[in-house]
């Protein structure tokens, strides 16, 4: 394949994090009440009732103190429709998005309501929650709204401040007082890139999967840099191909001997930079040698794995091996550690 | 150019874990404590300034926008600012700038990080395709330039335990630190596990929840002021990238430039003669006597003499990091701010039990990414030299 005229290589990168969040005094106790099937909204200065609730006053900037509850009925101010649910959203059913005010409350709550049918929908419709059968503390407790045919209970929006029957919430401890308060919530975050190569260091990965290690020079600094980029001293690309040896010396190195999340290499392993022959800015890769001997100015040769295994990828390189040779001189790399 | 002062700070308590806020509760707390500090209220606040490292860190993208209320922003301009490590700094340079160009009298800076929320070391060891998988966090980024510092300026072993030694002494005198460890000894910290060789477990810093916060006032505000204030005799930032064939990881160019331009900018021909204390960016011990250098307070490899004589404890020359610093306390997108308060909370008299004796110009400074975004501030009990 002319792998110059190649196009750039991509490939996906998937992260994940399961990320918490401590909640403080008013999201937990609004998600406390969730799981115990109470909806509570946060009154502030003005008399307004807030659902979901702020933590601070947007006028006044004090802290929100006082949770009261709204019903879990409510009507309708706007809403959306979608026919292909993505992973993760409230139903696996078509289904409609709404901005719902909760009777008692003077603020929309933005959630979905399983109405079958866009021709079901219509702003002013009158929607009660739908209760998860487990509930954890979490605005999932909330599995949706469906259509309820009930009589609004507070049409004008005002706080009446009492739920009427058809929204009472279940029975429990207030949830300010509850002996075992929500503080905390998981949210796992997952993310889903497509990573694409940039032409200079795609040359440089083909290459690599025919067992050669590939350079290009600035035309500006006339500096060899290793995999190919656009020259972030001059902000021009590298153009001239430059074939470096797979032989180099240690600049620097660090002995990582720490354990953390995501980590695919057992400790202790050793990651120095790598100044290959030819080339003018190290690459950082693993040394695999006498244990302890790994030193500044060692002379070091890549062992590539089996041939058959080669793909577009550094990792062709297994690690890096010392050659017994005579270390470089200080002198030789100490512009490129 | 016109004058700018430091009126007010807070910060909160710093510790592994404040499950008991939320990140808008974390924030509020250190804003309340500055506003207190300063003795302003609501409405004298002009704008809002946020500065919150890489969003990875909490899985929140645009926190501004969620903060929005806790900070105080309805009604208000609010500006976000991300320079990675050093955007606490830099927060405070932007915020500074609001006021010395003329279009706010009193501009709120905060910054925070709840790194308890998420996993930073995760957060810094993502592996992209086409890579080999040997990133291993800021200590695995830094370790080996540390290496190199040490093999450049034949350091003798023991000066990154004494920086650790100073620091988290100092921090038993710091009420806000995370880290108070007052019988921390030089044996015990060469005792304590090499994490990223040569860095040791002892000579890291922390994962810290925390918040800072500045109210930053022109000179009227300044003047109005009925406790003393920090005036700002001058800011500067410098940015270079990551890597290129040459960089000087040890002693980078573009930190070298700001500090040139801080001191230049300020009056200051000997810094090591006219500055009365530093707070100084350290999340690894022996970046002390790197940034010395760094930062004109010695020569290219003489950093760490000053550091082993003394001179940076509480009582010498220079004090580097009375508050106990990175290595006390590291909620990463706050602990630049954290730096450029304490350089404040000294000049104005306010820095309790780590207060150095007759403080009156002070030097804050804050890094980021891979040695790459320089922020500082020199600030004085008067506003001249």
């Amino acid at each position: 394949m002319d792998t110059a005229s190649a196009p750039p290589l991509a490939a996906p990168l998937d992260i994940a994090f399961d990320y918490t969040r401590s909640l403080g005094p008013v999201l937990g106790r609004f998600m406390t009440g969730l799981r115990d099937r109470r909806v509570l909204g946060a009154r502030t200065a003005d008399g307004r009732v807030h659902v979901p609730p702020l933590e601070y006053d947007p006028a006044t900037h004090t802290p929100i103190t006082e949770l009261v509850p709204v019903s879990p009925t409510g009507t309708v101010t706007s809403w959306t429709w979608t026919d292909r649910p993505l992973d993760g959203q409230p139903l696996d059913r078509p289904f409609g998005w709404a901005l719902i005010r909760l009777d008692g409350a003077d603020t929309a709550l933005l959630h979905a309501v399983d109405a079958g049918a866009r021709e079901s929908m219509r702003t002013g419709m009158r929607v009660r929650v739908r209760w998860a059968a487990e509930r954890s503390g979490d605005i999932r407790d909330i599995a949706c709204f469906e259509p309820d045919s009930g009589p609004p209970h507070s049409p004008d929006g005002t706080t009446s401040g009492a739920p009427g029957t058809n929204g009472a919430p279940a029975a429990g401890a207030d949830p300010a007082t509850s002996v075992d308060p929500v503080i905390g919530i998981v949210t796992p975050i997952r993310l889903s890139y497509t990573h694409t190569a940039s032409a200079e260091e795609s040359r440089y990965l083909h290459a690599l999967s025919e067992g050669r290690l590939l350079g290009q020079r600035c035309p500006a600094c006339r500096k060899v840099y290793v995999p190919p980029r656009v020259c972030p001293a001059d902000g021009v690309p590298t153009e001239e191909e430059v074939p470096v040896r797979d032989h180099g010396t240690v600049t620097t190195f660090c002995v990582v001997n720490v354990p953390f999340a995501g980590q695919r290499l057992e400790p202790p392993y050793v990651v120095a930079q790598v100044l290959l022959d030819g080339a003018d800015i190290p690459i950082p890769h693993l040394i695999i040698g006498q244990a302890g001997d790994v030193r500044m100015g060692m002379r070091v040769a890549a062992v590539w794995r089996d041939r058959a295994t080669w793909t577009t990828t550094p990792e062709n390189i297994a690690h890096f091996r010392p050659t017994g040779e005579p270390d470089a001189p200080y002198e030789s790399y100490q512009e490129h550690l | 150019m016109r004058r700018a002062a430091v009126l007010g700070t807070g910060q909160t308590q710093h510790q592994t874990r404040r499950t008991d806020v939320s990140m808008a509760g974390l924030c509020r707390e250190a804003i309340d404590r500055a506003l207190a500090d300063a003795g302003v209220d609501w409405p004298q606040i002009d704008a809002v300034v946020l500065g919150k490292a890489p969003d990875l860190f909490e899985g929140v993208m645009m926190p501004e926008l969620f903060l929005a209320d806790a900070l105080g922003a309805a009604g208000r301009p609010l500006l976000r600012v991300h320079t990675a490590g050093s955007v606490g700094g830099a927060t405070g340079v932007v915020a500074t700038s609001l006021v010395r160009a003329g279009v706010h009298q009193r501009v709120l800076a905060v910054a925070f990080e709840k790194q308890s929320e998420s996993n930073a070391m995760w957060a810094l060891s993502i592996q992209p395709p086409f890579t080999a998988p040997i990133g291993a966090g800021a200590g695995g980024y830094f370790a080996p330039h540390v290496r190199a510092y040490i093999r450049r300026s034949n350091a003798p072993e023991h000066v990154g335990a004494m920086v650790a030694v100073k620091d988290r002494r100092n921090g038993a005198l710091n009420p806000n630190a995370h880290l108070r460890q007052p019988e921390i000894t030089l044996e015990s910290v060469q005792a304590s596990p090499m994490l990223w060789d040569p860095i040791r477990y002892d000579e890291t810093c922390p994962s810290s929840d925390g918040a800072c916060a500045i109210v930053i006032g022109d000179q009227a505000a300044a003047e109005a002021s009925e406790r003393p204030v920090a005036w700002i005799r001058a800011t500067a930032m410098r940015t270079e990238p990551t890597y290129f064939a040459g960089k000087d990881h040890v002693n980078p160019r573009a930190g070298a430039e700001a500090a040139q331009a801080l001191w230049q900018a300020a009056g200051i021909t000997d810094p090591l003669a006219e500055v009365d204390v530093a707070e100084i960016y350290v999340p690894f011990s022996w970046f002390e006597p790197m940034w010395l250098e760094n930062l004109g307070f010695a020569e290219a490899g003489h950093g760490w003499k000053l550091t082993e004589s003394g001179e940076t404890r509480i009582g010498g020359r220079l004090p580097v990091n009375p508050s106990g610093g990175v290595l006390c306390s590291n909620p990463i997108g706050a602990s630049g701010m954290l730096r450029f308060a304490e350089a404040a909370k000294q000049v104005m008299g306010r820095a309790g039990e780590h207060q150095v004796a007759g403080a009156k110009t002070a030097l804050g400074h804050a890094y980021g990414g891979g040695s790459q975004f320089f922020s500082m501030w020199v600030v004085s009990e008067t506003p001249d030299s």
